[in-house]
């Protein structure tokens, strides 16, 4: 059984009709073609897949698409406005916050999340919200001090 | 990895999904779906058919009801955990809320689906427990209540019906002289409690213990209720020595879990610490 959805993707509408199985990353990666979105363990644990469901941080491998019908979603490509990135991009590039960058976008999405509720957060506080996001290269240093240099503006 | 084949319904009400559930012979209910979606992604479950109530409204949020507190069932981790109402009159379950695994998991799962599901690890029954909850439950031929220490059964397993649907939990307001505290030793790589202890403790003007809860997750097949505990502690003088010595010579658990990462008897060994800890944490918010 398949079903219709629509779900809108960094502002734009897509309709779609998606087996009832599929998971909100393979239809992001494969359906829309927006590959910046990564897989990393497919367990829920390391949240490379993290985009923004209605604004809120969720791992896209442990929804169904089905149930993102009719929801804003926000991945990676959505976070550049026009030619600017976003401030968390910025300071990820100006604080060296990644190495081989396979659990990047997942962080800035995080980090991203964080900082809209939270604006000017402690080092405690950022450690914190990266609980549920996974580096294997970094040792999360120069990811906490890009998150720290965003909130203070530095990449403005 | 992806689950197996399933037909999909989306439930507009409360209504719906019970008709849905009496038309489909093992469906499971959907709500944050971050436990059943990674048991069917395992295959570990399985199930024909997937009712989708994530999006009934009248199924969320937290309210005041008379003396107590309603938590609707889709209510999730990081809305309890922000809520001002229960952070004033039931803190236990907002303090256990925070401490769900991480940002992306507090903003899917809910209560419902996390006592259902029934996880030995998971946070919030012991503080459930603790705090003297009700489950609100309904069925086609109609609604019914149970008390939190008759919900959990035993390992992933509980009193909910395969055509029941938790609606509602409502936990009493705290009561003045009341003070809580919940905490846990957690799983470093999935971030589930290897022991989480629940206390709660009513202090007199003269500053003995009127009343007490200790309960834990992680350490038994379903929420520990160290009623003995709570025994000896009513009428003591709540200090130091009276903690350690209630939870010493009052704490056992039959058949403690055990696994690679933690023995049984270890677990023990923390609920005991923790225990303490818990309760002077409790009574020291209490007084103020
Ligand atoms: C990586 C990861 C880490 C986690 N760490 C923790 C942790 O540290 N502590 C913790 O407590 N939890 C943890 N969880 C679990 C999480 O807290 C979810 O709350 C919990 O799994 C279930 O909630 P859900 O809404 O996602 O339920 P679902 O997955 O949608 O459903 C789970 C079960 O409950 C049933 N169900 C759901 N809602 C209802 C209802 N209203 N009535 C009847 N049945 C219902 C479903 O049919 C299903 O059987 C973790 C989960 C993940 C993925
Ligand atoms: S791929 Fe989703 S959490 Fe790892
Ligand atoms: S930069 Fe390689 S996993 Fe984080």
């Amino acid at each position: 059984m398949r079903h219709q959805i629509r779900v809108e993707v960094n502002g734009k509408s897509h309709e779609r009709e998606v087996e009832a199985r599929q998971l909100l990353v393979h239809f992001l990666r494969d359906e829309l073609r927006l590959t910046g979105t990564n897989v990393g363990c497919e367990t829920s644990l390391c949240g490379a897949c993290t985009v923004w469901m209605d604004g809120k941080a969720v791992k896209s491998c442990t929804q169904l698409a089905v149930q993102a019908d009719g929801c804003s979603v926000t991945t990676i490509e959505g976070m550049k406005q026009g030619d600017t990135f976003h401030p968390v991009q910025e300071a990820f590039w100006e604080c060296h916050g990644l190495q081989c960058g396979y659990c990047t976008p997942g962080m800035i999405m995080a980090a991203g999340a964080l900082l809209k509720e939270n604006p000017s957060p402690s080092e405690a506080e950022i450690r914190q919200s990266l609980k549920g996001n996974l580096c294997r290269c970094t040792g999360y240093q120069n990811i906490v001090k890009a998150i720290a240099h965003a909130a203070q503006g530095g990449a403005q | 990895m992806f689950p197996a084949k399933f037909t999909y319904h989306r439930a507009a009400s409360v209504q719906q999904a019970l008709e849905l559930l009496a038309a489909h012979d093992d469906a499971k209910l959907l709500a944050g779906g971050h436990s059943l979606i990674p048991m069917m992604k395992l295959r570990l479950a399985q199930p024909p058919a997937v009712i989708d109530i994530g999006r009934i409204a009248e199924l969320s949020g937290i309210s005041r009801d008379d003396g107590s507190i309603r938590i609707g069932a889709l209510t999730c981790h990081a809305d309890l955990a922000a809520s001002e109402l229960l952070r004033q009159e039931c803190p236990l379950i907002a303090e256990a809320a925070a401490t769900v695994a991480d940002p992306q998991v507090r903003n899917k799962g809910t209560i419902g689906g996390n006592i259902a599901h029934a996880d030995p690890a998971s946070d919030l029954p012991a503080p459930l427990v603790a705090c003297d909850a009700t489950i609100h439950l309904l069925t086609a031929d109609g609604s019914r209540e149970v008390v939190a220490s008759d919900f959990f059964v035993g390992l992933l397993t509980t009193a909910l019906g395969e055509k029941e649907v938790i609606t509602h939990l409502s936990v009493p307001a705290q009561t003045i002289g009341t003070g809580s505290a919940y905490l846990k030793v957690e799983h470093p790589a999935s971030g589930y409690a290897v022991c989480g202890a629940a206390a709660a403790v009513t202090v007199r003007e003269d500053g003995t213990c009127a009343a007490a809860a200790l309960c834990f997750n992680g350490i038994t097949d379903s929420a520990l209720n160290a009623r003995a505990v709570a025994g000896a502690l009513v009428g003591s003088s709540l200090d130091d020595d009276a903690i350690d010595a209630a939870v010493d010579g009052h704490l056992t658990a039959d058949d403690p879990l055990g696994d690679v990462y933690a023995s049984g008897e270890y677990r023990l060994h923390l609920a005991k610490v923790q225990g303490k800890r818990a309760l002077k944490l409790a009574r020291d918010r209490a007084r103020g």
